[in-house]
């Protein structure tokens, strides 16, 4: 157990030094000087511009040899220092994603988690049924083919604008101020609908898919035969392939979590909610590249912190990964 | 084999709807007489007989729009898809022929890459690029997509290295390259047409994506373009619902008929799935 920790550490540790240094490396290599835009969109004359522009170079740190800047980098990181936003000019960074994480755990956890267990209910379910295999599989494929932003925009039409049932902007009335109110806990959760619904729907046909394909092969494997010509009732030999079954899916939730946060950014603008994929919106639209930077990093932390618990879990439901044999990667 | 692929219903759905947004992006340009940033009407027009899916709140055709859209779409999905199918065979051979410490080193780098949320660094990447094309969009997403590739190669080819034919070609002296040519990879053809119809589809979702957030090609016309303009000029609150169906329907319409299709085939190769 202490080997599979150990590998999946150093992971760990690996993926987020080569993530800071992706997010260092692209603003400093990519055509283009981001502190020349941020001055030619202040639009001075030229010898104050040339004034500002050593001022912004000494205060972004960019005056000291390349090296020195990524140590540096790495120095603010660890103070928690992801640098001053351009868009909203004196907050910090760090403020203003903190402001919208609570948006973004609202909304990723509850679909994520209600996807992942109803999708695996219902895959197992489809595999070997007929009538049930010929609904859920045909609407399985459809669900995980759909883009994340194109379902969110037609629940936001259709709920939002030809039924008027469900608000489809924002995270709670634009009337009502955020405070400890019934008032208030009800419009978040009016607001907080429809997008879980589409991010809930999109997800749930990848894991009835992927369920349901795993059952299929379990079921081909020589145990579920022995059982069967043993006369096991048809229930066991089902539940024994369940779990084996939901072990890959485990790990493909671990996999997964990069394409959906994806999905998740793409959805909060849908629905202008105001989590970190609506700051990613705004933050290239301002181009303000430190929030940009800080929203990537915050991402890659909480992915990385996700994987970390779905090891634990893993090795919980897994007896191999406990005994010191290996199971899956 | 093509007995089973004709009568598969699952393989003759996908293929079909495939092939029907194939022929309309080869011929639904001919069918239009404008451009896709032409003005051709006073704008938000709902579907009618001149004009077949509305026009746009800048009195676009939204039709011609749709047909060069879906052009694009491809494009994407043959160049991004291919490119992260072969990045992904290479390093899946490569690591699950050598195996040992190359196969570790390998192996960690495909995870790693798995784990970083690719779309987010393409963002960044394509936020900083002031021109962006098509080409240089579906070269991105490949160079993003393919561990996935790589894992399903590696773990094939892990399967086949031991077998008898893989070992006498070895014991006969060929060289390691030719092996994985000649004896390992035509024994996977089936599985590398499967991977590359995954990664096609997946290469099509994330431009869709890309486009759809404002980060697109910078020259022409994309579905997730078309969206994006939808969302950015109200569409939605104008209930102009013939700007944004169209093109996310066909995206959902091509990318699901491809996974339909992959598991047809799938079914063809390997006879265990079969319904029985």
């Amino acid at each position: 157990m202490r080997r599979y920790f150990g590998r999946k550490l150093l992971i760990y540790i690996f993926t987020f030094a080569l993530a800071v240094t992706i997010d260092w490396l692209i603003p400093r290599f990519m055509p283009g000087n981001p502190i020349q835009i941020l001055i030619s969109r202040a639009a001075l004359k030229a010898e104050s511009a040339q004034l500002l522009y050593s001022y912004y170079m000494k205060a972004f740190g960019l005056n000291v040899p390349i090296w020195q800047q990524y140590l540096n980098f790495w120095k603010a990181l660890f103070h928690g220092d992801f640098g001053v936003s351009i868009w909203l000019f004196p907050q910090p960074v760090l403020k203003i994603i903190v402001r919208a994480l609570p948006y973004d755990v609202l909304l990723l956890l509850p679909s994520i988690l209600a996807s992942w267990f109803a999708g695996n209910k219902f895959g197992a379910y489809a595999a070997r049924s007929k009538w049930l295999d010929s609904t859920i599989s045909p609407i399985g494929y459809i669900l995980t083919a759909t883009p994340y932003m194109w379902l969110g925009m037609v629940l936001a039409w259709f709920f939002g604008i030809k039924l008027h049932l469900l608000p489809f902007s924002g995270a709670y009335s634009y009337a009502i101020m955020p405070s400890l109110s019934w008032t208030f806990v009800g419009s978040l959760l009016k607001h907080w609908i429809l997008p879980f619904a589409s991010l809930f729907l999109v997800m749930f046909g990848g894991w009835a898919i992927g369920m349901r394909n795993m059952i299929i092969y379990e079921l081909e494997a020589d145990y579920s035969h022995y059982l069967e010509a043993l006369g096991a009732p048809r229930k066991l030999v089902r539940n024994y392939a369940f779990h084996n079954a939901i072990l890959p899916q485990i790990t493909g939730l671990a996999l997964q979590l990069g394409a959906i946060v994806g999905g998740a950014l793409v959805t909060e603008i849908v629905f202008s909610y105001p989590g970190i994929g609506y700051l990613i919106l705004q933050a290239i639209q301002n181009h303000d590249y430190f929030l940009l930077q800080g929203c990537f990093l915050f991402i890659i932390i909480g992915v990385l912190l996700a994987n970390f618990a779905i090891d634990i879990i893993y090795v919980l439901v897994d007896p191999r990964t406990r005994t010191g044999m290996q199971g899956e990667g | 084999m093509l007995y089973f692929m004709l009568r598969n219903a699952k393989l003759r759905i996908g293929v079909a709807v495939v092939l029907i947004f194939v022929v309309l992006a080869l011929v639904g340009p001919l069918l239009t007489k404008y451009q896709p940033r032409d003005y051709v009407s006073p704008g938000v027009q709902p579907p009618s007989s001149e004009f077949w899916f509305g026009t746009t709140s800048f009195g676009e055709d939204v039709f011609t729009q749709f047909v060069y859209g879906l052009r694009s779409t491809f494009i994407i999905g043959i160049i991004g898809g291919g490119i992260g199918t072969l990045i992904g065979i290479f390093i899946g051979f490569i690591s699950g022929y050598r195996g040992g410490i190359v196969d570790e080193i390998l192996n960690m780098f495909t995870n790693i890459v798995l784990v970083i949320p690719s779309l987010v660094v393409l963002l960044i990447i394509a936020a900083y690029l002031e021109v962006r094309g098509f080409l240089f969009e579906s070269l991105f997403i490949g160079f993003f997509a393919w561990p996935w590739a790589a894992r399903a190669v590696r773990a094939q080819t892990f399967s086949l290295r031991s077998r008898d034919f893989v070992d006498l070609a070895r014991m006969s002296g060929m060289k390691p390259l030719k092996i994985i040519i000649k004896e390992i990879a035509p024994n996977m053809m089936s599985y590398l047409l499967l991977v590359y119809i995954l990664q096609f589809g997946g290469a099509v979702l994330t431009a869709a994506t890309l486009d759809f957030i404002g980060l697109g090609p910078t020259n022409g016309i994309s579905l997730g373009l078309m969206m994006n303009y939808a969302v950015i000029h109200g569409a939605l609150i104008l209930g102009m619902w013939w700007w944004f169906i169209p093109p996310g329907l066909a995206i959902t319409a091509i990318v699901g008929a491809l996974y339909v299709t992959n598991v047809g085939l799938d079914e063809v190769f390997n006879p265990k799935l079969r319904e029985m």
